[in-house]
C-alpha cells in the first residue's frame, strides 16, 4: 500500500489546481463536491496505510529537489505508526469539514476559492506529517500558515479580519525563523535533515560535525525547534494570533485553528521525541510552557463573551496540555489528547458554526439563550462535547487528559496541581457557554428567527460526536481495565524516547485516586456553573458597564495584545521612521553629500591654477619634468 | 562563436533600431531580445556539466598592453545571462504604448542588455571594466530623459557614485596587471598576480574592489542613491536597475575579488558580511513603513541583497550556491513588483500605499499575480525565495550562527512590510483611487504571467539551475 502513499497528498493539490484554475467557471455545487471527494480518496489511503503499518517505518521516495553541497533534499514520504494517526485525524476531521462547509459556505460568492484554499491547506498539512525531513515539514509548515493567513482573511474586505490574518502569519513567522536554525544546527551537527539519519545518529549520542560538547547541542537544536512549536501551536508568549484567527469563518476556526494546524508543534517535538529524550532542559521548558499557557488561557477563557473567542482560548488552553503531556515524558498521551482533541474541539466549533449559522451571524452568548429547543442536533452534540472536553467519563477526553495529567503528576506535584486547576476551568467555561447558548430565555433579537441548520452541517456534527463519546475507548489505560490500544499503538516510534527518560517513581497517590480527584472537581465545576447561570441566571455583565477589577483584566485578556503594542509594533514603526528621515537622509546620505562638497571645494581651488597663462603653465611643466627626473635617478 | 553572437545581438539591434520607423520600435526590440533569450536557452539547456568556460573566444585586441578580447561562458556566467536576457525582453514589452517612447528608449535597452552580457562573460580584465562602464550610460540615460520627480540630481548623483566605485575597481586592476609578469589583463593572470601579492596590498585592493562592487549592489551603508534612483526611474530603468544591473556588483565580487585575494578575502569577509547583514535588518526596518511602493521595494531589495552578499562572503559552498539561485529569483521577484507597482501607477496615479485598497475585488488576476510574487519574495517554500533564502542562511550560518539569527531577521520583518504593503493596496474596500480599477490588459500579462510562472519553477525545480552553477562553484572554492 506505500507505494501510494504521494497520492495522500496530491489529491487535494490536485483539487486546488482545478479549482484555483477553473475558479467561478465551475458550477459551487460541484466545487464543493470536488473537493470533499480529493481529501475522502485521501482519507481512504490514509486508513489504509493506518491499518497495515503495524509498527513499521517506511520511507518512500518520490521527487528530488534540491542539493548544494553535502546538503541535499528530497520530496520523500516517511510512513510509520505516529504519521499514519495524523494522516487520518487530517484527512478524517478533514473530510467532514468539507462537507460541513458545503452548507455553511452556500451563500457566500467566493466559495469555490474557499474550497481551494481548504484543499491546498490539507495539502500543505500532509505534507507536514508525511515529510520525511526537517525540511520538508517546514515547506508544510510554512504552507499551512500561508493558508491560515489565507483563510482567516478570506473575506478580504474587512480590514479587521485582515489584519488578523497577517498578525497570524507575521507571528508565526517568529516561530519559523527559530525552526528554521535549528534544521540548519541539525544539518550542521547531523549532515543531513532526515529524521531517519538525525535519529539514528542521536541515539549513538554521534555528533560527527559539531563542537559543541555532549549534548548541549542538542538541548540547543530543541529549544531553537520549540520556539517554532510555540509559535504554530499558539503558546505563551506566541498565542495571541490565534483568538484573533477567529475573524475567518468558523469550518477553517475547526480545521485550522483547533483540529489539525495548531497541533503541528505537538507533532514536532513527538516526532522528534529521541532528540527532546536527550535534552532534559528543554523538556522541562515545554513542560513549563505548557502548563502555564494551559492555566493562563483557561483563565481568560473564563470570561469571554464571543462564544469562538472562548473557544479559541480554550484550544490555546489545550495545547498547553498537550506540551506538558510532551514535557512530562508522556509522548503517546499527548498524541493520543490531540487526536481526542480533534474530534471534540472540531465538534466545539462547527456547533459554534451552527448556532452563527442560525443566528445570522451573531456571535455574543449575552444576545444567546434557550436555542436548545429550536436547534436540538446543535444542543446535544454541543453538549456531549463540552463533557468531553471537560473530562467527564467515559468521554473522549477523559482518558487522554487524565494520562496527561498522571504523568505530569510523577514528573512533578506542582505540575499537575496546576492543571488541575485548569481542568476545573475548563469544565466551568465549558458549561457556561453551554448554559449561555443553549438554556434559559432567548436574550436576542427578537425577529430573529432561530433555525437548526441544514443536514449536510448536521451529519457531520453527529458523526464527531459519536466520535467524541467513544474514541477515548482506544486509550482506556490498564488501571481500568483497558489496553492503552493507543499507547501500544504509538510504542515503535516512542520507545527509544520513553526508555532513555529515567524512570518515573509512581506517585504515593495511586492513578484511580488521581482520576478521583479529577472527576470530583470537575464536576464540582459544573454544579457550580449550572448554579450560577441557569438557577441564578447570572449573565455575564453588557458591554460598558462597569465590572471589579479582577474580571476587567481577565475581560480585556491581561492587556496582553495593548502590551505587545507598546513594546514591539509603536515601537519599531518609530525605529523605522527614524532610520530613514534621520540615519539613512541625513547622517548616510550627509557624509557622501559632504564628500560630494570637499571635491567641489578642491576642484574650486584646483581652478585657480588655471589660470590661462601660458607662461605658468610652461613653469609648472619645468618644475615637474625636473622633480620626475630627480626620482627616476635616484 | 556564440558568446560573441549574445553580445552582438542586442548590439546590433539598438543600432538598427534607430532606422527603424518608430511605430514598429517596440516590437523590432522585442524580437531582437527574444531572439537573444532563444539562443541563450538554447546554450543553457545544453550545457554540459563542467567547471570549464565554454565557447570561449580570445582575440588579441590591443596586443602592446596586453588586452584581449577573451570572453567564456561558465556555469555561473549563463545563469547570469539566462536571468539577462529572459528580463529585458518582459522590460521592453512592460513599456507603455501610451507613454509614446522614441526608439531611442529601445536602443538604450537593447545596448544595456549587451552591456550586461558583456560583464557576464568578459575573462580579461580590461574588458570587463569596458563593459562594466558601458552599462551605466544607457541606463543614465533612461533614468535622466524618462524618469519622474527631481531626475536631473538623482541621476546624477548615482552616476557619480557608481562612477567613483568603478574608479577604484579601474586602480585595483591597473595594480593587479602591473603584478603580472608578462604584462596582460587576462582573467587567470591576474588570479596568479592577485594571490601572489602580500596580505597587506591584498587587503587594499579588496577595498578598493568592495568599493566598486558594494556601491553597485548596493551594500549597507554605501546604499544612499539607490532608494531615489529606484523611486524616481522610469518602471524600465527601475526594473532594470534592481533586476539585472545589481547582479553585475554580485557576479564582479564572485569572479573578480573572491578567487583574485584570498588571504584579504579570509581576512576582511567578515566585515563585509557584518556590513551586510547590518543592512539587511537595518533595510527590513526602513521599508515597514514606506508609504511609497517602489521606494519599499528598494529597500527591501536592499535587504535581500544585503543577504546574498553576506551568503556569498562566507565563501563556503551553501552560501554561493545560495547567492547564486537568489540572485535568479531576486530578480524576478523584483522586476515583478515594480511592475505591479507601474500598472497601480498607471491606473491610479499614484503610488502612495495609504490611498488604496481593495485592487482585489476589482481585479482579481493582479491581486493573485501580485501575491505570488510576493510570496517569492518572503521566501515561501516552493516559491523562488525559499531555496536561496535557505541556502544563504545555511552557508553564513557555517560563518557565524549569530549573523544567521540577525539575518534570519529578514524572514520576519519581509513578512511585516510585505504583507503590509499588500493588504492596504489590494485587500480591504476600495478606495477613491482604486474605484474604477481594471484588470490586467494583455500586454500586461504578457509580462507577469512568466514571471509568476519563474517564481513557481524556480521555487520547485531549483536544482535545474544549483546543477549548472555547481562545478564552477566548487572549482571556485577550490582555488584551483
Amino acid at each position: 500500500m506505500t507505494q501510494f502513499a504521494p497520492l495522500i497528498p496530491l489529491c487535494p493539490l490536485i483539487g486546488f489546481l482545478i479549482l484555483g484554475l477553473l475558479n467561478k467557471r465551475l458550477p459551487k455545487k460541484a466545487a464543493g463536491i470536488l473537493a470533499s471527494v480529493t481529501v475522502l480518496v485521501s482519507f481512504i489511503f490514509s486508513l489504509n496505510i493506518f491499518l497495515s503499518i503495524s509498527g513499521k517505518s517506511v520511507v518512500v521516495p518520490f521527487l528530488d529537489w534540491f542539493s548544494a553541497g553535502n546538503l541535499s533534499v528530497s520530496f520523500s514520504f516517511m510512513l510509520d505508526p505516529l504519521s499514519s494517526l495524523f494522516l487520518l485525524i487530517i484527512t478524517g476531521v478533514g473530510f467532514l469539514i468539507h462537507i460541513y462547509s458545503i452548507g455553511y459556505m452556500h451563500d457566500d460568492e467566493n466559495s469555490n476559492i474557499f474550497f481551494a484554499y481548504l484543499n491546498l491547506f490539507i495539502f500543505f498539512m500532509l505534507l507536514l506529517v508525511m515529510g520525511s525531513s526537517y525540511l520538508l515539514m517546514f515547506v508544510g509548515w510554512e504552507g499551512v500558515g500561508l493558508c491560515s493567513y489565507l483563510l482567516i482573511g478570506f473575506w478580504f474586505k474587512n480590514n479587521a479580519y485582515n489584519n488578523a490574518a497577517k498578525k497570524a502569519f507575521i507571528v508565526n513567522r517568529i516561530g519559523d525563523l527559530g525552526f528554521l536554525l535549528g534544521m540548519i544546527l541539525i544539518f550542521m551537527t547531523f549532515g543531513s535533515t532526515n529524521y531517519t539519519a538525525v535519529f539514528s545518529q542521536a541515539q549513538q549520542g554521534y555528533y560527527p560535525e559539531t563542537s559543541f560538547t555532549g549534548n548541549s547541542v542538542v538541548t540547543i537544536i530543541t529549544l531553537l525547534l520549540f520556539i517554532g512549536a510555540i509559535g504554530k501551536s499558539a503558546q505563551i508568549p506566541l498565542y495571541t494570533w490565534l483568538p484573533d484567527a477567529m475573524a475567518g469563518p468558523t469550518p477553517v476556526s475547526a480545521l485550522i485553528h483547533a483540529a489539525t494546524m495548531v497541533t503541528a508543534g505537538i507533532y514536532m517535538i513527538a516526532r522528534s521525541s529521541i532528540l527532546y529524550s536527550l535534552a532534559p532542559i528543554t523538556m522541562f521548558v515545554v513542560a513549563l510552557t505548557g502548563v502555564v499557557t494551559a492555566l493562563f488561557a483557561a483563565s481568560i477563557a473564563l470570561a469571554q463573551n464571543d462564544i469562538k473567542k472562548v473557544l479559541a482560548y480554550s484550544t490555546v488552553s489545550q495545547l498547553g496540555y498537550m506540551f506538558l503531556g510532551l514535557g512530562v515524558g508522556a509522548f503517546s498521551s499527548s498524541v493520543f489528547h490531540v487526536l481526542t482533541h480533534a474530534f471534540f474541539k472540531a465538534l466545539l466549533f462547527l456547533g459554534a458554526g451552527s448556532v452563527i449559522h442560525g443566528l445570522s451571524g451573531e456571535q455574543d452568548i449575552r444576545n444567546m439563550g434557550g436555542l436548545r429547543k429550536k436547534m436540538p442536533v446543535t444542543a446535544i452534540t454541543f453538549l456531549l462535547a463540552s463533557l468531553a472536553i471537560a473530562g467527564i467519563p467515559p468521554f473522549a477526553g477523559f482518558f487522554s487528559k487524565d494520562e496527561i495529567l498522571s504523568a505530569a503528576y510523577n514528573y512533578n506535584k506542582f505540575f499537575w496541581l496546576l492543571g488541575l486547576i485548569g481542568s476545573s476551568m475548563t469544565a466551568f467555561y465549558m458549561f457556561r457557554l453551554y448554559f449561555l447558548v443553549f438554556h434559559g430565555e432567548y436574550r436576542g433579537k427578537p425577529d430573529l428567527h432561530a433555525h437548526e441548520s441544514p443536514k449536510v452541517m448536521t451529519i457531520p456534527l453527529i458523526i464527531l460526536a459519536v466520535l467524541s463519546t467513544i474514541g477515548g475507548f482506544i486509550g482506556i489505560p490498564e488501571s481500568l481495565g483497558g489496553k492503552s490500544l493507543i499507547a501500544g499503538f504509538l510504542n515503535p516510534v516512542f520507545a527509544y524516547a520513553q526508555h532513555n527518560l529515567l524512570e518515573m517513581p509512581s506517585g504515593s497517590i495511586s492513578e484511580l485516586m488521581l482520576m478521583a480527584i479529577t472527576v470530583v472537581v470537575v464536576i464540582a465545576s459544573i454544579v457550580y456553573a449550572r448554579n450560577k447561570y441557569v438557577v441564578h441566571k447570572d449573565l455575564p455583565v453588557a458591554e460598558g458597564l462597569k465590572m471589579a477589577r479582577i474580571p476587567t483584566i481577565i475581560y480585556h485578556k491581561y492587556y496582553v495584545d495593548e502590551i505587545y503594542d507598546i513594546l514591539i509594533t509603536k515601537p519599531l514603526d518609530r525605529i523605522s521612521e527614524f532610520l530613514e528621515r534621520v540615519f539613512d537622509l541625513k547622517i548616510i546620505d550627509g557624509m557622501v553629500g559632504a564628500a560630494g562638497k570637499l571635491i567641489q571645494w578642491v576642484g574650486g581651488k584646483l581652478r585657480l591654477l588655471q589660470t590661462g597663462n601660458v607662461d605658468f603653465y610652461l613653469f609648472a611643466m619645468v618644475i615637474g619634468i625636473v622633480l620626475m627626473l630627480f626620482f627616476k635617478m635616484r | 562563436m556564440i558568446t560573441l553572437l549574445l553580445i552582438l545581438i542586442p548590439l546590433f539591434s539598438s543600432l538598427l533600431i534607430l532606422s527603424v520607423p518608430a511605430r514598429f520600435a517596440k516590437i523590432f526590440a522585442f524580437a531582437a531580445s527574444f531572439i537573444s533569450f532563444a539562443v541563450t536557452l538554447a546554450v543553457f539547456i545544453s550545457f554540459p556539466v563542467s567547471a570549464d568556460y565554454q565557447y570561449l573566444i580570445d582575440y588579441n585586441w590591443i596586443p602592446s598592453l596586453g588586452i584581449h578580447f577573451k570572453v567564456g561562458i561558465d556555469g555561473i556566467s549563463i545563469l547570469m545571462v539566462l536571468l539577462t536576457t529572459f528580463l529585458t525582453p518582459l522590460i521592453i514589452l512592460s513599456a507603455r504604448n501610451e507613454d509614446n517612447h522614441t526608439p531611442v528608449f529601445y536602443a538604450l535597452i537593447l545596448f544595456m542588455e549587451m552591456a550586461l552580457t558583456g560583464v557576464f562573460v568578459s575573462l580579461d580584465g580590461f574588458l570587463f571594466y569596458i563593459f562594466w562602464e558601458l552599462a551605466l550610460i544607457p541606463i543614465y540615460f533612461i533614468c535622466l530623459l524618462w524618469g519622474g520627480v527631481n531626475r536631473v540630481n538623482i541621476t546624477i548623483k548615482f552616476f557619480i557614485y557608481t562612477l567613483t566605485g568603478s574608479l577604484f575597481m579601474l586602480v585595483a586592476l591597473i595594480i593587479l596587471y602591473l603584478h603580472t609578469p608578462n604584462h596582460t589583463f587576462d582573467i587567470n593572470d591576474l588570479y596568479h598576480a592577485g594571490r601572489s601579492l602580500d596580505s597587506r596590498m591584498q587587503g587594499i585592493l579588496f577595498l578598493f574592489f568592495i568599493l566598486a562592487f558594494g556601491i553597485k549592489m548596493p551594500i549597507f551603508p554605501l546604499h544612499t542613491w539607490q532608494p531615489d534612483t529606484y523611486t524616481t526611474a522610469p518602471a524600465q530603468g527601475s526594473m532594470l536597475l534592481s533586476g539585472i544591473m545589481l547582479k553585475m556588483g554580485i557576479y564582479g565580487a564572485i569572479r573578480w575579488l573572491l578567487p583574485m585575494l584570498p588571504e584579504a578575502v579570509h581576512e576582511y569577509s567578515v566585515y563585509v558580511m557584518w556590513f551586510a547583514i547590518a543592512g539587511v535588518v537595518y533595510a527590513s526596518v526602513i521599508a515597514i513603513t514606506r508609504s511609497d511602493m517602489k521606494r519599499l521595494i528598494a529597500y527591501s531589495s536592499i535587504a535581500h541583497v544585503g543577504l546574498i552578499a553576506a551568503g556569498i562572503f562566507a565563501f563556503n559552498i551553501q552560501g554561493l550556491q545560495g547567492g547564486i539561485v537568489q540572485m535568479l529569483s531576486h530578480g524576478v521577484n523584483v522586476c515583478g513588483l515594480f511592475f505591479v507597482a507601474d500598472i497601480i501607477q498607471n491606473r491610479t496615479k499614484t503610488r502612495e500605499i495609504p490611498l488604496l485598497g481593495g485592487i482585489r475585488s476589482k481585479a482579481p488576476m493582479l491581486a493573485t499575480a501580485f501575491l505570488i510574487i510576493m510570496l517569492g519574495a518572503v521566501a515561501l517554500p516552493l516559491t523562488d525565495g525559499f531555496v536561496g533564502e535557505f541556502l544563504l542562511i545555511n552557508g553564513v550560518f557555517h560563518f557565524s550562527p549569530y549573523m544567521a539569527a540577525l539575518g534570519g531577521l529578514t524572514i520576519i520583518l519581509g513578512a511585516v512590510y510585505m504583507f503590509r504593503a499588500y493588504q492596504r493596496t489590494a485587500l480591504g474596500e476600495t478606495s477613491q483611487a482604486t474605484d474604477h480599477f481594471t484588470d490586467l490588459t494583455l500586454t500586461e500579462k504578457a509580462v507577469l504571467i512568466p514571471l509568476v510562472i519563474m517564481v513557481l519553477f524556480i521555487g520547485i525545480f531549483p536544482q535545474v539551475f544549483l546543477n549548472i552553477s555547481e562545478p564552477a562553484v566548487v572549482k571556485l572554492l577550490s582555488g584551483y
